[in-house]
């Protein structure tokens, strides 16, 4: 059989899209089934046992720890003030009495008459989970929050950082293998989600996270360059909690490369747009990719014709993008797919195909080193 | 789980579910002995849309049962058991370490001691440790309780206290957790399991200071004195709990459980059992590694002591970036012999992390994934060495004559000169186009001293044979010996330093196909033909300095055995080092690469 699963990453012009929006813990949840929310709206909400901050009496009043209990002030589930007496020994004669005053605000949980230590917990700290994208709330999960549906323009891009956020698409280079350079972030891109072209430079990244924007999606980016603004070397793909200024997207890869027409196209048609995007990537068992979500407005809708999603399947004729030197980043088509193994230059043997690449000229591939470009 | 008689075990049905593949292998006795017959795979089903881990364990069966022209599984869509002429098996076995393992957390009072020893008995166990929590782990306590809430473990491993010492200390740590409320990985629907195997003492104090939340239970002291380490119970309650929470929550694990013959393994801890047995049995010291894409695993078993370590961001493909990060790329280019690009290279690790499922297609790339496995084989091995010790905080009983000697506990008990055997398995290894290829990277990067046998797990059954181990040793050892390793070689290699071109040992090899004498210069190593199963008689003149065994410049004679790929003679010296200018490293390299026979059909023009 001519068939093999290379899954890729989606670009659509019309999805349905739907997005779960959970609480870590159990809380509220502040929208119903129909609500119509934008990105900004909160979803639902919920508090988290305050921090813990424990405090060893038996140390600090020099008491043994079993007397430790009698000593202390506050009742177990009672709150105390900074500055507040804690505990207080009971000295000599009624003299010489040594007090500790709290240094932290909470509720008394816990003391041990074992360790002498007494566990004070800080305010419940609010977790709070936004809609991300407009849409319409099509369930709720009690307790938990809401799923989010809409129609929208989808795009998987390979690797980000940053985290969720939205603002208009606005379009900072002429074409899909222009580089992203200085000169071309101007100061009215704040707030917006900047769409490059191929490799953007250090220069760029820097300047597009000093004018405010909220994103930057480009086709590649220098391993060097973005060692350098993070300030450290990556060394696992596991990212979204970054907190460097903006969320950055790379639709392609690291090095010299552009971002495929397709997605540029597609990105070009939607300038104005306000799009979602989350520069989250997880490369481990149940890869998460970063995405750009743009949802589709009633006449968008009408107008656009949903594609077409037949999934994963290596078959004649789809186009393929090359992962892996010395072809990475050519896009062609599948033009042959041999069931024999076939031994590469490298000497190892493995599944191959062929590949008839834009300019004409046809290559040899292992199969695991193309992905489908899927819409 | 019925009572097997081991007399009467004729085929034998093994499954290893792991995070993408499961893999079913047949064991059959065949003339009397028993061999691995047949092998199967299919892709693991733990994940949705399938949720049941019996589907590809069952398509991996079906794939052995369809090679083995033998039924295996029955109308009833369950194993046939006992074996008949043509259809069932005798004995069903499985291990696991699908949905990422078993993950915990550990915690102890002195970080260097019970800590230390608790985090040997989870990793012993087949774990992987997400963390370790100590008094004098350097973080304030509301920084470890924040870490233990943000931490979301499958269980917890608490020790602390020698019996009969203070209590204190232990029950503060256990009052570090109790608020932090740890959540279990799985959902919040099971109560996080917790083990208890510290200060027996502090046990009824620790009930105390848990709710209902945590399931707890409380095993023997893993330390009950400082000179003593008892890891055994903590292991045993780790996998008891492994079985009762983790798998039993996994989906389909409930149905596989009761369809096999001994308890369901994590992988790594069944491997660690069969390096276990191999070496007791044939009284040997072992050196295994497992390198993935995401973590390496190392096992050591040294005068009976069983060490594991999991290098858990050293890897080929998920950690490839890290290995690249942790060592430099000055390091990894030291291993390749022709020029190469800097900031390219940088890009095509990234490209690989992002993409991690790609396979090098030319052969430049193919060297230099070698080399950085080389690093990442390097670097876990040095983590292994520091973590496999004697036992710290020990007295050490002295007399006149250790007066002046440096040692205290806490020394590594990884000897390199007393290593017998040096096991391979892992993509980069097992798939090398050449099995020179595997050899050479297992010498540069754990450069074994004297005399080495080197082998590779040919198709990763050593999972299998660990758990098999329990029920029937007999069929494990006699199929690890004959199918499980495939032997590349023996290496041959002096300790020591000394100049460039002067003798560094001479050699005499007398054998029914090798006969050869000669000389070995510093720095150099030669490559000598003798096939598996041939054997040959070595002996080692070593010049001044250098060490085969027998002491400095000491002669030594033995017995070697061959491989798949031959004899090595190693004159390179130890600590292996290359030429700091990258020029002359690849002069160096250049000369190794031809002497071990690495690359023959390589282009001249990358030379």
């Amino acid at each position: 059989m001519a068939k093999a699963y290379t899954p890729g990453l989606k670009v659509t012009n019309r999805i349905k899209h739907r997005v779960k929006r959970i609480l870590p813990i159990p809380g509220d949840v502040l929208a119903k089934v129909g609500d119509v929310v934008s990105a900004d709206d909160i979803v639902a909400e919920t508090f988290m046992p305050g921090d813990v901050e424990p405090i060893n009496l038996a140390n600090l009043l020099s008491l043994p720890p079993r007397d430790v209990a009698e000593c202390v002030l506050i009742k177990v589930g009672t709150k105390v003030k900074v500055g507040e007496p804690l505990a207080q020994t009971k000295g000599m004669f009624g003299m010489f009495k040594n007090t500790y005053n709290s240094k932290f605000a909470g509720t008394v949980e816990t003391i041990s008459p074992v360790t002498g230590q007494l566990i004070l917990r800080g305010e419940p700290l609010p977790v709070q989970v936004t809609a991300y994208i407009s849409g319409k709330v099509v369930e709720v999960i009690e307790n938990e929050g809401v799923v989010i549906e809409n129609e929208v323009s989808f795009i998987q891009g390979i690797f980000g950082i940053g985290g969720e956020t939205h603002g208009p698409i606005v379009i900072a280079c002429k074409s899909h293998d222009q580089e992203v350079t200085a000169d071309l972030i101007t100061s009215d891109m704040k707030g917006a989600v900047v769409i490059g072209g191929a490799r953007t430079t250090a220069d760029a990244i820097i300047k597009v996270r000093d004018v405010g924007a909220a994103a930057l999606v480009t086709g590649g980016i220098d391993d060097q360059d973005l060692k350098e603004f993070l300030g450290y070397d990556l060394g696992v793909a596991i990212t979204g909690s970054e907190k460097v200024g903006l969320t950055l997207i790379i639709t392609e890869g690291f090095g010299e490369i552009s971002m495929a027409v397709r997605t540029f196209d597609l990105l070009n048609t939607r300038k104005g747009d306000e799009a979602s995007v989350n520069g989250a990537t997880q490369i481990r068992a149940g890869v998460m990719r970063p995405e750009i979500i743009i949802p589709l407005t009633a006449e968008e809708i009408a107008h656009e014709v949903e594609q077409d999603h037949s999934e994963g399947l290596l078959e004649l004729g789809r186009p393929v993008r090359i992962i892996r030197d010395p072809y990475f980043g050519l896009i062609g088509e599948v033009a042959a797919l041999p069931t024999e193994p076939a031994v590469l230059d490298s000497g190892s043997k493995a599944r191959v195909l062929e590949v008839k690449l834009d300019s004409g000229e046809s290559v040899t591939i292992p199969r695991a080193n193309v992905e489908l470009i899927e819409g | 789980m019925t009572k097997i008689d081991p007399d009467k075990v004729k085929v034998i049905l093994a499954t290893d579910c792991g995070s993408t593949t499961t893999k079913a292998i047949l064991i059959q006795q065949v003339d009397g002995e028993y061999r691995q017959t047949h092998r199967g795979e299919a892709p693991t089903t733990v994940e949705k849309p399938f949720a049941d881990v019996t589907m590809g364990a069952i398509n991996s069966i079906t794939e052995v049962e369809e090679l083995a022209d033998r039924r295996l599984i029955g109308d009833d869509g369950r194993i046939i058991q006992p074996a008949t002429e043509n259809e069932g098996c005798d004995i069903f076995i499985s291990t696991s370490s699908a949905g990422g393992g078993l993950q915990m957390m550990v915690a102890g009072v002195v970080a260097q001691m019970t800590a230390a020893s608790a985090k040997r008995a989870a990793l012993g166990a087949g774990a992987i440790v997400m963390d370790v929590i100590a008094a004098n782990d350097k973080r304030r306590p509301h920084e470890q309780i924040q870490r233990i809430r943000e931490l979301r473990p499958d269980m917890i491993l608490v020790s602390g206290g020698t019996d009969g010492g203070n209590t204190t200390q232990v029950v503060q740590i256990a009052e570090l957790i109790a608020p932090a409320k740890p959540q279990p990985r799985f959902g919040s629907e099971f109560t996080l399991p917790l083990i208890f195997a510290g200060n027996k003492d502090a046990a009824p104090l620790i009930k105390d200071v848990f709710d209902e939340s945590i399931d707890l239970s409380i095993v023997e002291n893993l330390r009950p004195t400082l000179e003593q380490e008892n890891l055994g119970p903590a292991r045993d309650a780790i996998h008891d709990m492994f079985l009762e929470h983790v798998m039993a929550h996994a989906p389909g694990y409930d149905k596989l459980m009761t369809w096999t013959d001994a308890p369901i393994m994590p992988t790594p801890g069944a491997v660690g059992n069969i390096l276990q047995t191999i070496a007791q049995t044939q009284k040997i010291n072992v050196v295994g590694v497992d390198i993935g894409g995401a973590t390496t695993d190392v096992f050591s078993v040294f005068d009976e002591t069983f060490n594991r370590t999991v290098s858990a961001n050293l890897g080929m493909s998920y950690s490839i970036s890290n290995v690249c990060a942790e060592t430099g790329m000055a390091n990894i280019l030291r291993w390749v012999h022709f020029d190469m690009d800097e900031r390219e290279l940088r890009n095509r690790v990234k490209n690989k992390m992002i993409r991690p499922t790609t396979i090098p297609q030319s052969k430049e790339a193919l060297i230099f994934e070698q080399a950085v496995a080389r690093e990442a084989l390097r670097l876990a091995y040095i983590q292994h060495k520091e973590f496999a010790t004697t036992l710290k905080g020990v007295q050490q009983q002295r007399t006149v004559g250790d007066t002046f000697s440096q040692e205290i506990g806490g020394q590594t008990i990884v000897n390199n000169m007393k290593l017998n055997l040096l096991v391979a398995s892992g993509g980069v290894l097992s798939h090398a186009p050449r099995m020179h290829q595997t050899a050479a990277l297992l010498i540069d990067a754990f450069e074994p001293e004297g005399f080495t046998t080197l082998a590779k797990d040919s198709i990763f059954m050593m999972p299998h044979l660990g758990v098999l181990a329990q029920v029937h040793p007999k069929a494990s050892l006699e199929v690890f010996t004959r199918d499980c390793l495939i032997y590349l070689g023996t290496c041959v290699a002096a300790k020591g330093l000394g100049k460039h071109d002067k003798p560094c040992f001479s050699y005499e090899i007398t054998g029914e196909t090798l006969n050869e004498s000669g000389t070995i210069n510093f720095g150099d190593v030669k490559l000598l033909p003798l096939g598996p199963d041939e054997t040959a008689q070595v002996a080692i003149e070593p010049a001044k300095g250098f060490d085969f065994g027998a002491g400095p410049g000491k002669r030594v004679q033995r017995k070697v055995t061959g491989g798949t790929v031959g004899l090595f003679l190693d004159g390179r010296g130890r600590p292996l080092k290359l030429p700091e200018a990258r020029s002359e490293s690849q002069q160096t390299m250049n000369r190794w690469v031809t002497a071990m026979e690495l690359y023959p059909e390589m282009e001249a023009a990358l030379v």
